[in-house]
């Protein structure tokens, strides 16, 4: 077991000093000198050296301490072989930079730039990481961000004693923020819970806590029930224990509430991973009555489309994804028509031949993707407004990328709708769906249409491809993975009818997700995969009855 | 009476051997159960003709798909009913098989537990599951392989064909019904041995599966397997009933209307294909060594049914010949040029289903094949 | 007419068999022959074909150091295609058909399993070179990977002596490797005293990619005050999903550790490894350890694969490994010859890559170093924690009570189970 760090005397009135005055005092800062002796000895300390001298920057009082071991927590820190001097680096290095711009310690001003065989960087491990986060929390609890002061205040809850609670106290006087306060006042209680022996500061602190959903709140809570071995209460007043109870009943309801409507959440965004990947083909296949096998392979040319450009653009991962839609839409919608016009076009009116030849086509493309790409998967960046979390409360988080998948989702699904519904070659795409012969009569260029059509459904795949991308491997089996879901998904909804795509993935996901927890994932998928089977033999037009030109092959 | 029954049996077989399709089929089946006996076990491992175990057991693969490829052209070639789960009801018929074997390793397994096979000593299981109760015995074992796939392909199928389920539908729902069972088989919960499946085994009815005499006799069994079969459904596609089913092929409503029960022959066609794969894979397992929930995948069977459409569906040998062909060339492209196999299957598909509707077996000349029944030609319109 | 086509019939059909036939004949014996039995397509291919590569560039090496004993080696490559009955059917064709004299080759262990029989019936010479479940000791085998002692109870000691681990959460991938390594780890966490209730075990599907309910359930099962870590045995596909989960989920490796045993420099070179860093990997090999003999085969690699930033990784240096001591036994032996080589192998030794030696021991397996690594955030693991020596492969368990009385020795009692109670050697193939 980890002892926590050891107690430096004097240590609280130097950082209080710090944080009081924001700048340093001079008496007592060290100089430049010092400092960088100090930061010499990272060269080759061990982990155990780091910790203390970590703990020791931590203690000095130097005005560029923070940025310092803000960077050896993010692997910026690193010494020039060459003369063995201690610099910080602009960003971490990425598989394939040669070269890294160097920042001076002191001067915090750049220091030009060295290749990466002339660097060494300054390595940490678990234990460090959390010293260091702990110690940057004790800065971050005077920063002027409010949500940097509240990571703080969460960040020193991990590692609770007596200098931290000292130091939530002094912040406690002076906070504004009330979110802020209310997190400190918790952090304060849970460290009177700890080692309060006084039934009237429990009954306090309890008080405090009631309203919390903390894990650590309630475990704490839970322990003051807790027996000793020979029967009695580990706790001695009853007045508190049954405090103590009441609220430890309070969370726990409250936390299963929470992680009921999370199962829907969790459903919902399956549900839309479903929804994204069948509604390409719900165009294809739904409104053209082709069986496009090929389908899982036009999104995964999607998903590498995002890789490419991706590795365009490596400077602007963030603003990536914005062109990696456009560009999938384009690729894949490329590829279908070229699909459409060489090979499917000979097979209208033989749904099934349509099957064989596009499966062909699915080989062909993942051997293509195979020969360029190589087998190994691709590395995807998540940008970083996508990653991390929706914190709603302690027991309720929503990740971020899959807020977004849930709200891509409904806009390609809106769009689509709109373009079938509001525009000029939305309007043919129905007509020629619903008669082609008339349509054709009426001048409709149905052979531009059916091309056009293919062309859409295989464009949103590519743009479905590019959310698959954030959420896993992009690969040449990309494909192979999602095409029965995405055919079933189609079909329960009712063919050729979008709504019924989106009902349809939507209520698979949920009814998945419910029986996960129960069933484990396997059986959940049988479990749905048989339910379907059912359903369909009893009622094979779906959810919604079928439209368009599959539903004449019946 | 008598005099029609014997004349339309007669007439059967005089049409098989007018067919000069059947007679190339039935004659090379009927060589290679001669032939290979005799390059096997005859002509020592020294000659060059020689054929080694390796070369056996290709042999036994191939004619087990070539039986997998006949029961789905049973049905798609001459019912239109596109099975894309069939590899399923192999896969079925496989397992059956598998328990039996693994049924007969008895206490020679790696821990030496005489009832319960190495898996289930593994997982911690204290007694064998219900529904391995009987596999031991081969003839109950020889029951289930027809069984199992029959009454999948029955429950199912009277599902499906009574609500009227159809085309891309039905072949949907095949899809996902394999994919279900592969993730069920998958599970070691399950109790079939899970990702490994059954291997190892040691010997069929008392003889050593390691032998290459056991095997060239599970050969001929095959070969003769495969020859019955094809005969039994060169009788049901001529009989009274195959036309019906044909004619549901070509119009399903019209059928109905005249007053057919549509249903019940395309439910009965269908199980009957269904039991046909099932021995197809327990045919298989014994001979290959091991079975496991891969071969329930959804690809297994979209290939299966390449294989026909290759071949040429509604012929029968055509299906034959395209499981074969395709196997052949899958065997000497991933030794050869193990990259170019995904191009040249894919490449294969696209072509012949855009230039060669009726596969390579509509290559050869019209005439030869005019000459056959008149089956063939309703088949290929 | 139908005399003549049935006599043309006669010929084409004996022209045929005859073709296959004469494919079966064994060429003149100028070459050692090396077959060579990784998937090159399907969905192991992204894991066999490196390892292929690294077959090959060892042959080549070694041809370029005047082959062995006086003869160039030939590189036999098929592709087993990622199904598992092709497996069997490839090495019957390595075995009978090219009569190869050793084949490197298999991942998984169903296609072990599968080609098993084979090896034993045909004499031949496999060498595995994945981490593997154990629980099997084949005279025709020699296992190069790591067995269960060698990756998981090092890993699992050192998440509770050095990170003070208390809860453990046992993630895996349905099939018999993760199964067999959670039992051990359960029967050794048990025997160390953790309680029933602290330990959590779960397996998920092949491929799975939705894990938000785990990666929930994992962060409340952690959240109950002690320390708690996850032990990964997550096969390939399923990984990267995974940890993009447990990051948006804000799982941190300082507050639940995550140690990998399928996930190495290869595997993360197909994501993002920023938000990872921390997590844990128990290996034989690292990249980044650094030993000259690792830099140099580092360097031949690159030069090799021609890609100055393909990683290397645990089982290449496994193929490493089972190469020299191929050609080191063939050497002693003086012969290619299966039985030969296979009584020459156990006491060999060749050196690693990370500075010790590697030992063929008299159950066919060898020994290993073993390192934990967290990762970084160049996809490169920095190595936290080794063992003092390198541990002997154990093919049965010492911590499951069914393994305890069964040995393995191809020396002395030439059985790969012998059951030491018993004394009788069961569940063997060989003749």
């Amino acid at each position: 077991m980890r002892k926590s760090p050891p107690r430096v005397n004097g240590w609280i009135l130097v950082v209080l000093v710090c944080l009081g005055s924001r700048a340093p005092l001079s008496a007592q800062s060290p100089n430049d000198a010092n400092f960088l002796t100090q930061l010499g000895k990272l060269r080759d300390a061990s982990y155990g050296d780091k910790e203390k001298i970590i703990e020791d920057l931590g203690a000095s009082g130097y005005p560029n301490v923070r940025p310092v071991l803000r960077a050896m927590l993010e692997d910026r820190l690193y010494f020039r072989n060459s003369d063995q001097k201690v610099f910080l680096v602009k960003s971490a290095a990425q598989g394939d930079s040669t070269s890294l711009d160097l920042i001076d310690p002191v001067t915090l001003k750049s220091a030009g730039s060295a290749s990466i065989e002339n660097l060494t960087e300054i390595g940490i491990n678990n234990h460090l990481r959390r010293i260091l986060e702990t110690t940057l929390a004790r800065f971050g609890l005077s920063s002027p961000d409010v949500s940097v002061r509240l990571d703080a205040v969460l960040e020193i809850e991990k590692s609770l004693d007596d200098s931290n609670v000292a130091l939530l106290r002094e912040r406690m006087a002076v906070e504004k923020n009330s979110k802020v306060k209310k997190e400190i006042a918790t952090v304060l209680a849970l460290a009177a819970l700890n080692d309060g022996s006084d039934p009237k500061a429990l009954l306090n602190a309890i008080a405090t806590l009631r309203g919390s959903l903390n894990t650590d709140v309630r475990n704490r809570l839970q322990g003051l029930l807790d027996r000793n071995p020979d029967g009695s209460y580990v706790e001695s007043d009853a007045q508190v224990r049954a405090a103590a109870a009441e609220a430890v009943t309070t969370i726990n309801h409250w936390r299963s509430f929470y992680s009921v409507i999370e199962t829907f959440i969790f459903g919902l965004s399956q549900g839309s991973v479903l929804v994204l990947i069948a509604i390409g083909l719900a165009i294809t296949f739904g409104v053209m009555g082709v069986i496009n096998m090929a389908h899982g392979e036009l999104m995964m040319l999607g998903a590498y489309t995002t890789y490419v450009v991706q590795l365009a653009m490596p400077q602007h991962i963030d603003g990536s994804i914005f062109v990696a839609i456009p560009a999938a839409f384009v690729v894949a919608g490329l590829a279908g028509v070229l699909i459409e016009r060489t090979v499917i076009r000979m097979l209208y009116g033989r749904p099934l031949e349509t099957l064989l030849a596009t499966f062909g086509i699915s080989l062909i493309l993942q051997q293509l993707v195979r020969s360029i790409f190589t087998a190994l998967n691709r590395s995807v960046v998540t940008p970083s407004w996508m990653s991390g979390t929706l914190q709603v409360n302690d027991a309720l988080a929503i990740t971020y990328n899959r807020l977004y998948t849930m709200i891509f989702t409904l806009m390609v699904f809106g769009a689509l709708l709109a373009v079938l519904k509001f525009t000029r070659i939305g309007l043919e795409i129905r007509a020629v769906a619903q008669n082609r012969a008339m349509a054709k009569a009426m001048g409709i260029r149905s052979e531009w249409v059916d091309a056009m059509t293919f062309g859409l459904g295989s464009g949103i795949a590519g743009v479905a491809g590019v959310a698959l991308s954030q959420l896993t491997n992009v690969g040449p089996n990309l494909g192979q993975s999602y095409i029965i879901d995405s055919f079933l998904v189609v079909v329960f909804g009712g063919v050729g009818n979008l709504w019924g795509s989106l009902v349809g993935g939507m209520s698979m996901g949920i009814v998945d997700e419910i029986l996960e927890p129960y069933a484990g994932a396997v059986l959940a998928k049988i479990i749905v995969l048989v339910a379907l089977i059912l359903f369909i033999q009893r009622r094979p037009q779906g959810i919604f009855p079928p439209t368009g030109r599959a539903s004449e092959n019946q | 009476m008598t005099t029609t029954k014997t004349k339309r049996r007669y007439t059967l077989w005089i049409s098989a051997r007018r067919d000069p399709g059947s007679r190339w089929f039935l004659g090379g089946l009927g060589l290679v159960s001669v032939g290979v006996p005799i390059l096997n076990l005859m002509v020592p491992a020294s000659s060059p003709l020689h054929l080694t175990s390796y070369g056996l057991t290709l042999i036994g693969k191939y004619l087990c798909y070539a039986l997998l490829a006949l029961a789905v052209d049973l049905i798609w070639g001459y019912c239109g009913i596109l099975s894309l789960g069939h590899a399923a009801f192999f896969a079925l018929g496989g397992y059956a098989m598998g328990m039996y074997l693994m049924r007969e390793i008895g206490p020679r397994g790696v821990y030496g537990n005489p009832i319960l096979p190495d898996f289930m000593v593994f997982l911690n299981w204290k007694k064998l599951p219900w529904f391995w109760y009987g596999f031991n015995h081969f003839g109950f074992a020889l029951i289930m392989m027809f069984l199992a796939p029959g009454l999948l392909g029955l429950a199912f199928g009277w599902f499906a064909f009574r609500s009227r389920v159809t085309g891309v539908y039905f072949s949907i729902i095949t899809q996902a019904l394999t994919w279900a069972l592969m993730l069920a088989f998958f599970r070691n919960d399950t109790g079939f041995g899970g990702n490994n499946g059954f291997t190892d085994f040691k010997d069929i009815l008392g003889f050593n599966l390691l032998s290459d005499c056991v095997h060239v006799v599970l050969l001929v069994i095959t070969a003769v397997m495969l020859g019955v079969s094809y005969l039994a459904c060169r009788k049901i596609v001529a009989s009274r009933a195959g036309r019906v089913i044909r004619a549901i092929r070509d119009s399903e409503t019209r059928t109905r209307f005249l007053g057919y029960r549509v249903e019940s022959f395309k439910l009965w066609v269908f199980v009957f294909s269904t039991v046909l794969a099932g021995i197809a894979g327990a045919l298989y397992v014994p001979q290959i060594g091991i079975i496991n929930p891969s071969e329930f995948s959804p690809l297994n069977s979209i290939e299966v049914v390449i294989w026909v459409a290759v071949g040429g569906r509604g012929t029968l040998y055509g299906a034959v010949a395209g499981a074969i062909l395709v196997n052949y060339a899958k065997t000497i492209f991933t030794t050869s040029f193990p990259n170019a196999w995904y191009y040249a299957l894919g490449t294969l598909f696209v072509l012949v289903t855009m230039f060669l509707p009726r596969g390579i077996i509509g290559l050869i000349p019209n005439r030869a094949r005019l000459r056959g029944d008149s089956n063939e030609q309703s088949a290929s319109e | 007419m139908a005399h003549m086509k049935s006599k043309s019939m006669f010929v084409v059909s004996s022209l045929l068999t005859a073709v296959m036939a004469v494919g079966g004949m064994a060429k003149a014996q100028d070459t050692i022959k090396v077959g060579v039995l990784h998937s090159l397509s399907g969905t192991m291919a992204i894991s066999e074909t490196t390892l292929k590569d690294t077959v090959l560039m060892m042959i080549d090496e070694q041809n370029k150091k005047g082959g062995l004993l006086g003869k160039k080696l030939e590189a036999v490559v098929v592709d087993p295609a990622s199904n598992w009955p092709l497996f069997a059917e490839k090495a019957h064709e390595l075995l009978e058909k090219d009569k190869v004299a050793v084949v490197f080759g298999c991942w998984t262990s169903v296609s072990r399993k599968s080609v098993l029989p084979v090896f034993e019936k045909d004499d031949g010479l496999l060498f595995y070179p994945v981490q593997y479940e154990g629980e099997e000791s084949s005279r025709n085998v020699i296992y190069t990977g790591a067995a269960p002692n060698q990756q998981a109870i090092p890993a699992v000691d050192y998440l509770m002596n050095e990170v003070g681990v208390k809860r453990w959460v046992l993630e895996g991938t349905d099939y018999v490797y993760p199964r067999t390594t959670n039992k051990i780890l359960e029967a050794y966490l048990l025997a160390k005293g953790v309680k029933p209730s602290n330990i959590s075990i779960n397996y998920t599907p092949f491929g799975f990619s939705d894990w938000q309910a785990r990666v929930s359930f994992i962060k409340k099962f952690g959240s109950e005050g002690m320390k708690t870590a996850v032990v990964s045995t997550i096969n390939g596909d399923a990984n990267v999903p995974f940890y993009k989960e447990l990051a948006n989920q804000k799982v941190s490796a300082e507050d639940i550790p995550v140690v990998a045993f399928s996930v190495g420099e290869e595997e993360l070179s197909g994501l993002d490894a920023r938000p990872l860093v921390g997590h844990l990997a128990a290996w034989n090999y690292f990249e980044s350890i650094n030993t000259s003999a690792n830099r140099s085969f580092i360097n031949e690699w690159h030069t090799y694969i021609k890609n100055p930033k393909r990683t290397t990784n645990d089982p290449m240096e496994a193929h490493y490994i089972g190469f020299n001591l191929w050609v080191k036994a063939v050497e002693k032996a003086g012969t290619t010859n299966v039985d030969k080589v296979i009584a020459a192998l156990p006491g060999l030794e060749v050196p690693n890559l990370t500075g010790s030696m590697a030992k063929v021991l008299p159950n066919h397996h060898i020994t290993k170093p073993v390192y934990i690594g967290e990762v970084r955030a160049d996809g490169q693991f920095s190595v936290v924690w080794k063992t003092q020596n390198a541990v002997p492969g154990d093919a049965w368990s010492k911590y499951l009570p069914e393994d305890k009385n069964i040995l393995a020795d191809w020396v002395t009692l030439n059985c790969g189970n012998y059951n030491k109670a018993t004394k009788q050697c069961s569940g063997q193939n060989y003749k």
